[in-house]
């Protein structure tokens, strides 16, 4: 019986071995047996990564971000291993674990996600110094930041998604967050200015301190090498802090393979069928790498649909229909504090904007409601939308790129991708005053 | 130096979650009330009953309403659960099980040990807790208080004054604000005044009205053709025949069609007592019902078994009651079984010719309940005397029904165990108008909860708010609806969303049940291998 060995037990090497079990038999006697194992040194079982935050915020607890309950996998013939693979000899096919053990492989699926940047800060690895990706890191956290008396203040390093959930997590518990963004608007390396800019105005109505345009430039330490408080570069400012969280962005955990002939780059090498260097291995999720970028994708997307749709591709390729990783129009979405945003197609943010790129934006006056669409001015054509505050519909939209509809249709039939909730105020006939009204302008 | 060292020793965290200066002013001001209740129940006797119901009713409606002001008021419009798994009272903690073991130990005192309240035999006057109810009473219905006007009383101020914390809790979110404001009105209104008044009338000899609330539906009712509901109903010329047709139309033709159109939460979290006790009172303990498979599995055959007891019970009640006065009655008591299985059987048949192959293995067990209440009517039928029916008063199995299912279940350990396993209890396993409503739903309804694509990220906030213990994510991962019996519709699953992939809608039957996996993949010849079975 073929044995597939998947190291990673998120989302996307969780998918993987759900489709192949689908795809495959159990009984022995069958070609088309296989026999999974999961291998994972975080937990026991599978959890939503993404939903660590509402742990620390009390409104779950961590057997909630269970998507399966602990019988699944049983049930289904999937083995759960728990241990750290420390290389992996890719000639006998052999995985070598810390713990002194092996495991052969027939087939390997390398699903090890990221870890959190550290860009040589000193002081990076004080105790109190964390980020915000493992289940080891909440741990941390609770010890690190449990109330506002141990945690007097802490500071986030790094404007991104995870940072703003970082300061929403210490922010319910009271804890002062100073908030240091690079950037010199929240997250306008994605963002058009204007949802940037009513964001950078929502995490300060929260009372978070938000710096703009700052950087860390070292961590003090106390005399028991725990954080004592944080330098900024430029004006030598030094603020007091008893947690630091570096939230700066994510790289690939693939530091085990190094020694391998796995060839990586940033992340593991694939090609468009996810396959590596070597034969019979496979890399998916937030660890691969494309050996050119998919449209306008990154050639890392460390995103949790990507990693769920390299999951469900490769399980095709493992049982028998080899098939490219072929992922559709871009879509995603995040959390602001009580911001919702959903983003369909692609829009740019000022200094990525290509030239034939036109954005046509409006602002609900209560400053936590916008839209963003982007058009060709050329064609007209609609490329993509933000939506803060209104939610809205993938298929909807995924139907117009497809269908390539102009922009002057979206905007007209906006009310049909409407997905907010029944007897909530809608803003179409609003969106579209707007929308002429700056044509007449124009 | 240490991190424990400001640690606190309690179960809880209540670090973060300390109550503020006002929120701890609001629970005095609260407890002041109930402390009056505590002294009326010792034989306090108060001199000016008047003043003092007055004042425990105002002390716990403003105390309540300050705690929610200072909680809500003073942060932004969002969701709200910071710390719900923290604090004691909501994740079974000290508070939540003492709470629980008070509000258990009320119902039993309220259903089996009146006495203790102040209820005394005889029509002598009230004393006690009833005793401080009188004059509300009379004021009402112009008679005095009895243990059940107590406790209707507290029930409507817990609606009223939790319904306005969930509104604040809440007030970024017009569903669940309309929700609320309906339970409020049919709890004040229909539950509490207008059975109120209503026995005004009972002072003229043209009326013998039964307390009657117009909301509450046969089989939730299961009293309403008991022989003195019906006897008063009866004896109370057109306006009782008006209130017992009312009652008949209710189930069989009212709540097939709202049903139809908006599911079953047109009932239970708009309208229905109970489940407005649950939505305000007991939201705070909606994330403890629980999701394993296990628990859906006994649910079913819970409440199904309830139903079919109610039917049976029901059923029995009404035929002994014709048999009282063959003459009296246009239907016989033949024909009244006979259509009972013929309706039935309508219903059973219909089902199976058009929704065969949605049931699959529970097709099995709806043949099981449908052919218990046959065979129960053929035994009827044949062993039936004018006071038995098999071979035991009809009467018993009425007040079994009414003890076990009636008092324990649906108050006692519905309401009662709130904070140990969740605010639905008695809607989830127990309600068989649940039951009944929940079948239409299931079957024949344009309800569903729409999933946004491929949005989901399996975060589950939605499953640990769902208080019917629905694994909602389970649904939404896979982009399937959810088209499920128990859904009772009140629309927390979307709210709590950080995604956006939630929507409860009414829109056609065709494609309701989507059981394919759709633009998880975004890949369209994917997609197809994927559903491909």
């Amino acid at each position: 019986m073929e044995h597939i060995v998947i190291i990673g037990n998120g989302i996307s090497g969780v998918t993987a071995a759900r489709h192949i079990r689908k795809l495959s038999d159990t009984e022995t006697s069958s070609a088309q047996a296989k026999k999974i194992t999961i291998i994972s040194a975080e937990t026991n079982y599978f959890f939503s990564r993404t939903a660590l935050m509402y742990v620390y915020m009390g409104h779950m607890k961590f057997e909630h971000t269970q998507p399966y309950e602990n019988w699944f996998w049983e049930k289904n013939n999937i083995d759960l291993k728990k241990g750290y693979v420390k290389t992996i000899d890719t000639n006998s096919k052999t995985l070598y674990f810390t713990e002194g053990n092996t495991i052969n492989y027939d087939k390997l699926i390398i699903a090890t996600g990221s870890k959190p940047n550290k860009f040589g800060w000193p002081g990076q690895d004080l105790k109190g110094v964390m980020g915000l990706y493992h289940k080891q890191d909440l741990e941390n956290l609770e010890l690190h930041a449990p109330n506002n008396k141990v945690c007097k203040r802490a500071v986030i390093v790094g404007g991104g998604l995870i940072g703003i959930e970082l300061a929403e997590m210490l922010n319910s518990r009271n804890i002062p967050v100073t908030f240091l963004v690079r950037e010199s608007s929240f997250w306008n390396g994605v963002l058009p200015d204007g949802e940037s800019e009513m964001i950078n105005r929502h995490i300060k109505s929260h009372h978070i301190d938000l710096r703009l345009s700052t950087n860390l430039k070292e961590i003090i330490s106390d005399e028991n090498g725990k954080v004592k408080s944080v330098i900024i570069e430029g004006t030598g400012e030094e603020i007091l802090c008893d947690v630091v969280g570096l939230t700066a962005g994510v790289t690939p955990n693939i530091d085990f393979i190094k020694d391998s002939n796995i060839k990586t780059s940033k992340g593991i090498k694939v090609n468009r069928f996810l396959e590596t260097n070597i034969k019979d291995i496979y890399a998916i999720g937030d660890c691969a790498e494309q050996h050119e970028a998919i449209g306008n994708r990154r050639p890392i997307e460390a995103v949790w649909y990507t990693g769920r749709m390299m999951g469900e591709t490769i399980a095709q390729t493992i049982c028998g229909n080899r098939m490219p990783y072929n992922p559709g129009h871009w879509f995603n979405s995040a959390k602001f504090f009580d911001i919702e945003y959903q983003t369909y197609g692609w829009v740019h943010n000022a200094k990525n904007k290509p030239n034939y790129e036109d954005h046509f934006h409006w602002k609900h006056k209560d400053d936590t409601k916008c839209i963003t669409i982007a058009f060709d001015k050329n064609t007209n054509g609609f490329l993509g939308i933000n939506t803060f505050g209104i939610r809205m519909k993938h298929e909807t939209f995924d139907t117009w790129l497809t269908e390539k509809r102009p922009v002057g249709y979206v905007i007209n039939h906006l009310a049909e991708a409407n997905f907010d909730p029944e007897f909530y105020k809608r803003y179409e006939k609003n969106i579209i005053r707007s929308y002429n009204d700056k044509l007449k302008l124009a | 130096m240490s991190n424990k060292v400001n640690e606190s020793m309690s179960l809880a965290k209540p670090e973060a979650n300390d109550l503020s200066i006002k929120q701890k002013l609001a629970v005095a001001i609260g407890a002041i009330g109930l402390l009056i209740f505590g002294l009326a129940i010792f034989y306090t006797n108060f001199p000016n009953k008047i003043l003092f119901l007055t004042l425990s009713l105002s002390a716990i409606a403003l105390g309540t309403i300050l705690f929610a002001n200072d909680v809500y008021l003073t942060k932004s419009e969002g969701i709200k659960n910071d710390g719900v798994w923290f604090k004691s009272m909501s994740s079974r903690g000290v508070l939540g099980w003492g709470t629980g073991v008070l509000l258990t130990g009320f119902y039993i005192i309220l259903y089996f040990y009146p006495k203790y309240l102040g209820l005394t035999p005889n029509g002598e006057p009230n004393t006690g807790l009833i005793s401080l109810f009188d004059p509300l009473s009379k004021l009402l219905s112009g008679n005095p208080a009895s243990q059940w006007f107590v406790y209707g009383t507290l029930y409507t101020v817990a609606i009223l004054v939790f319904g306005y914390k969930f509104m604040l809790k809440y007030r970024h979110n017009r569903y669940e604000q309309l929700r609320t404001a309906s339970v409020m009105f049919f709890q004040l209104g229909f539950a509490f005044l207008i059975p109120e008044f209503m026995s005004r009338l009972n002072a003229s000899p043209n009326y013998n009205l039964p307390y009657y609330d117009l909301k509450s539906m046969w089989p939730l009712n299961y009293y309403l053709f008991d022989s003195w509901s019906v006897n008063g109903l009866l004896s109370s010329g057109f306006l009782g025949l008006i209130m017992l047709l009312f009652g008949v139309l209710s189930i069989f033709v009212i709540s097939p069609i709202l049903t139809y159109k908006y599911g079953k939460r047109w009932y239970c979290s708009w309208v229905c007592g109970c489940g407005g006790l649950a939505e305000t009172a007991g939201d705070s303990f909606r994330h403890l019902s629980s999701k394993k498979l296990s628990a859906w599995k006994l649910e079913r055959w819970l409440v199904h078994t309830v139903l079919v007891f109610s039917v049976v019970m029901t059923t029995a009640v009404v035929y002994t009651y014709l048999g009282s006065d063959p003459n009296k009655f246009w239907i016989t008591r033949s024909t009244f079984l006979l259509g009972v299985g013929i309706l039935l059987t309508l219903v059973f048949s219909l089902t199976m010719i058009f929704k065969r192959h949605e049931l699959g293995k529970d097709a099995r067990y709806g043949a099981i309940g449908y052919f218990i209440v046959i065979a129960a009517l053929f035994i009827m039928h044949y062993t039936g005397t004018t006071h038995d029916v098999f071979l035991i008063k009809s009467s018993s199995l009425r007040s079994a029904y009414g003890l076990y299912i009636g008092s324990i279940f649906s108050g006692v350990i519905g309401t009662g165990f709130y904070p140990i396993f969740g605010n639905r209890v008695w809607c989830r396993f127990g309600c068989p108008m649940a039951a009944v409503l929940g079948f239409q739903q299931r079957m024949f309804s344009k309800f569903r909860i729409t999933t946004n694509g491929g949005q989901c990220i399996s975060c589950g906030n939605c499953s640990v708010y769902c208080e019917m213990g629905i694994d909602v994510r389970a649904y939404a991962q896979k982009g399937e609806n959810i088209v499920r019996s128990s859904c009772v519709g009140c629309g927390i699953c979307s709210a709590v969303c950080p995604r956006g992939v939630l929507k409860l809608e009414n829109d056609s039957m065709k494609g309701r049940i989507n059981a394919n996996e759709i633009l998880l993949g975004n890949n369209v010849d994917l997609m197809d291998l994927i559903n491909k079975k």
